[in-house]
Order: C-alpha cells, then structure tokens, then sequence
C-alpha cells in the first residue's frame, strides 16, 4: 500500500471523543465497584446512575465500542499516513500498549458475561485485578503525560 | 411417576459422574450432569406441606459455612454504611439470612372460590447466566459447570453488588468476618455475602442436596436441565399449572410447578426484605450482551473512517 505524501493532522475533535469516552469509560469501570453510592459520589444531582450496576455496565460496553473503533481508526491512519513520518515515542508506546491490556482482558470479561462460559475463578480474579492496575497506570501516566506534555510521536 | 427421577436416577447418573471430581474446594466441585447440562431442579409445589424438614437439614449439613464474625465491629466509615449482623438472630427461618438460606414462603390463594395454600421452598434461584457472579468485580462470586453458584467467603468482600444485580436480591451479608478486615475494614468492604451453594460438595461427593433429600413429600427432583424442563411441562400439563423458573431472568435452574398462577401467590404472599416475590423478571445480562455484537464491527467501522479519509486525501492530492 502507498502512503500518502502528507501527514494526517492530528484531529482536535477525535481527541476529545476520545479524552470523553475514556472519561466515561474510567467512570463506568469504577462504579462496576460498590464505592460512588458509600461514599456519596451518587448523592450528587446527576450522578445517581453510578451507583446504578445496569447502567454503568451498560455505559462500560457503549464506551468500549467506541474505544475499540478509534482505536482501530488511529492505528490504521498511522500506517496509512504518518509510518514513514512521525514515530512513537516512549509515551505513545507505554499508552498503546496498556491500552492493548485493557482491550484483552476487557474481551476476556466480555465474552465471560455470556450464559455458560465458565473462566477458572484464577483467571477471573487475575484478568480483574490486571483490568484495575492497567488503567490506574492509565490515568496515572495520562496525568504525568499531561503536566509534561508528552506527545504519543515525534518526527523522525 | 415423574418423582421417581428424583432420588435414584440422580444418584445413579450425574452424582455418579460428579463422584469422581474431587470433593474439596470450590473449583474442584465443578462437578456437571452426565450430559454436560446445567444441574436443574424442579419443585412440585403442590406437593409441599411446609414441614420445613429441607429447612432444617439445609441448616444442619451448612453450619459450617455460616458466618462467625468476629466483634466488636470495626467503625466503617462513612457512617451511613450499614452493619448487618445475623449472628444473634441465627434461629430465624421465616426469611432468608446469612445463617438461613432457604425458607417456606406460604400463600392463601383464593382460585374460583376455592381456597388453596401454596407452600413454596425459597432460596437462590440458580440462574443459567446469573448477574451476581458475572458482575461481582472480585471474581468472588463464581458459578460452577454445573451451573451451581456459589459465593466464596474467603474472598467476597461484602459490598453487597450481587444482592443489588439478583433479580430475587437473594444473598444476604453479614459484617464482621471475611477479607475485608484484612484489607481497610474502615473504608472498605463490609462483611460477606451468604446464600444457598446448591450443596455444591455434597454433590462432588455424588450425595443430594441437604434439602431434597430430606424432604419426605419429594417435592424437589434434580438433574439436567432440558429433562428438568420437559418434566415440569409434563407435570404442568397433568395438573393444569403454572411454571416459574424456565425463562425468568433468562433461564433458571429452579423451575417451580404449581397448580395456581403465580400472580395469585404473588398477590397473597407478604414480600419484604429476604423474602423475595415470585415476579417476572427478564434477562439482567441481556441488553448488555446484546451490544457485543457491536464490539465485533467496530474496528471494522475504525478501519473504514481511516480508509475513506486515505480515499478523500488522495483524491485531494490528485
Ligand atoms: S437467583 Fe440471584 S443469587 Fe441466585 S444465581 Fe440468580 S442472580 Fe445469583
Ligand atoms: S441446596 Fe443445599 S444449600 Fe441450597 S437450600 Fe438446599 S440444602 Fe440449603
Ligand atoms: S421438606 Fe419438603 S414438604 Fe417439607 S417444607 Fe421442605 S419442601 Fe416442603
């Protein structure tokens, strides 16, 4: 496949759709914990719904359709537009590939969701716990990333 | 006679099978029926006579997994967290506990100006896909192959999700025992969930549940659940009754017969907290499940975004 002579530009409005559903997506993944309505978050005018399971676990898959398209979508504008351009940098490397963990083991779970599909409770617990820790590195890198302005490539 | 299935043919086929799975441990009683099906049971309940013989066998063969917590209670904060403690109430039997995971909910219904009382053993309905264990977040939940589920004290937490996702809100907690006092008992957690595990490892062992067993209507029968079902149309059709379980959230494996609607049992039985009623209840795993297919064509529709815009640039270029 020929690459096309200019760079895609990086497109603001992509940008948010994708800050706003990994926003909701992070919102949604920890209210699929017992902790909004403890600790008071749910009592605040409009958030009653994170304490709402249904609806949270509702907003999580509406959230993962839309993450797994732009993240198919970015992938394929790289190698379409920007390979012989722009490379990743450290930062676009570590988000990718956590964003690849979360995308995994969130299939993983998906599919566990169906009637008769029975994961050894190890594997549970385990794809669980690696679900949490990669988007608390997420978000916790995203700050950092923010502060010091880290882009996820550079020039080559 | 459709009982007769009950007790032998069990013993016989799936428990038989069951017997060569190891007995201890949760995982290892992932026993199944012979034919790979999902272990249902079937309750005649014009049958029962609220003896509540399964009442007390359940409480007998299952003390040892109730709860003993440990006080003084740690102070949970916030202080709207509710501290549910059963252990000075372990003797009562008329509502589901921590130390009561079945009850006989009694019903005067009135049917052509007749009057009939129902008497109908209650306790987790075993779902086929049940929301408690597939959206408890710890994994602590967990249903075995053959469909049994079961909550593991040593890892639940407390935090009562899967009583809120039952449909039935069968489980029931106890605060002051469990992982969470290992954990930050103040600001986390709150005990551990309790409920019927079908006698998961009475069956490894290739022996019944406490409850069918003992009572002596033979009011329950077990055994996979396409036979369960065909049986309970058959006995429906004998009795001219009415079937609760096959589709109720999904699909259960409790499939209860009886010879009066159940909207009439509903409308004479006192419903509260731990006594569930009877009602409709569609699929909890469904409107999510049902996007899935959504997940598949997404990366489809990504790799298109991109290539049309591959499309527009290079007609631009052109
Ligand atoms: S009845 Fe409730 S507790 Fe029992 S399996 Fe179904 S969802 Fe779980
Ligand atoms: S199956 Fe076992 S745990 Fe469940 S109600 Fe019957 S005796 Fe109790
Ligand atoms: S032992 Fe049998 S007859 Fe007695 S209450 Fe239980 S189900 Fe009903």
């Amino acid at each position: 496949m020929t690459t096309a002579a200019t760079i895609s530009k990086p497109d603001p409005g992509r940008r948010y759709l994708y800050l706003f559903t990994m926003f909701f997506l992070a919102l949604s993944g920890f209210g699929q914990m017992p902790i909004f309505k403890r600790y008071y978050i749910a009592d605040i005018p409009g958030l009653g719904w994170l304490a709402k399971f249904y609806i949270t676990h509702y907003i999580h898959y509406l959230g993962a359709i839309i993450l797994l398209a732009l993240c198919t979508y970015y992938i394929t504008e790289y190698f379409m537009f920007n390979i012989k351009k722009r490379k990743l940098t450290f930062s676009g490397y570590f988000n990718t590939a956590v964003i690849f963990g979360l995308i995994i083991s969130g299939l993983l779970l998906v599919i566990k969701n169906f009637a008769n599909y029975h994961y050894p409770n190890s594997l549970i617990i385990f794809l669980d716990l690696c679900h949490i820790s990669l988007v608390m590195l997420l978000l916790g890198y995203g700050l950092y990333s923010l502060i010091s302005k880290k882009r996820w490539t550079t020039p080559r | 006679m459709p009982e007769m299935i009950s007790r032998r043919a069990f013993l016989k086929g799936s428990a038989a099978a069951a017997c060569t799975v190891a007995a201890s441990g949760l995982t290892a009683a992932a026993s199944t029926s012979p034919s790979g099906q999902q272990l249902c049971t079937l309750l005649d309940i014009s049958k029962c006579v609220a003896c509540e013989a399964c009442v007390d066998a359940c409480q007998e063969v299952n003390a040892d997994k109730y709860p003993q917590p440990q006080k003084p209670f740690p102070k949970m904060y916030p202080s709207r967290v509710p501290v549910a403690d059963w252990s000075e109430k372990q003797d009562v039997r008329d509502r589901l506990t921590p130390y009561n995971w079945l009850y006989i909910q009694t019903a005067d219904v009135e049917v052509d100006g007749e009057a009939i009382e129902v008497n109908i053993p209650r306790r987790c309905m075993h779902c086929v896909n049940p929301p408690c264990v597939k959206l408890c977040p710890w994994g602590s939940a967990r249903q075995l192959k053959s469909g049994i589920s079961v909550i593991d004290p040593d890892i639940c937490l407390g935090g009562s999700k899967c009583k809120a996702v039952c449909p039935w809100h069968i489980p029931e907690r106890q605060t002051g025992v469990g992982l969470y006092l290992d954990i930050l008992p103040s600001l986390a957690g709150n005990g551990v969930m309790y409920k019927c595990d079908r006698c998961y490892n009475r069956i490894a062992e290739g022996e019944l549940p406490a409850c069918i067993e003992a009572c002596p209507e033979d009011v329950q029968q077990i055994g996979p659940r396409d036979e369960m079902i065909a049986k309970a149309h058959a006995l429906a059709k004998e009795i001219d009754g009415y079937i609760y379980g096959e589709t109720e959230n999904g699909g259960t494996n409790t499939i209860y017969v009886s010879p009066v609607p159940f909207e009439a049992i509903n409308k004479a039985s006192e419903y509260g907290k731990g006594r569930p009623p009877l009602k409709q209840a569609a699929d909890s795993m469904a409107s999510a499940n049902n996007i899935v297919a959504a997940m598949a064509i997404a990366p489809i529709a990504g790799v298109a975004f991109a290539a049309g815009k591959l499309f527009k640039q290079t007609q631009k270029n052109a």
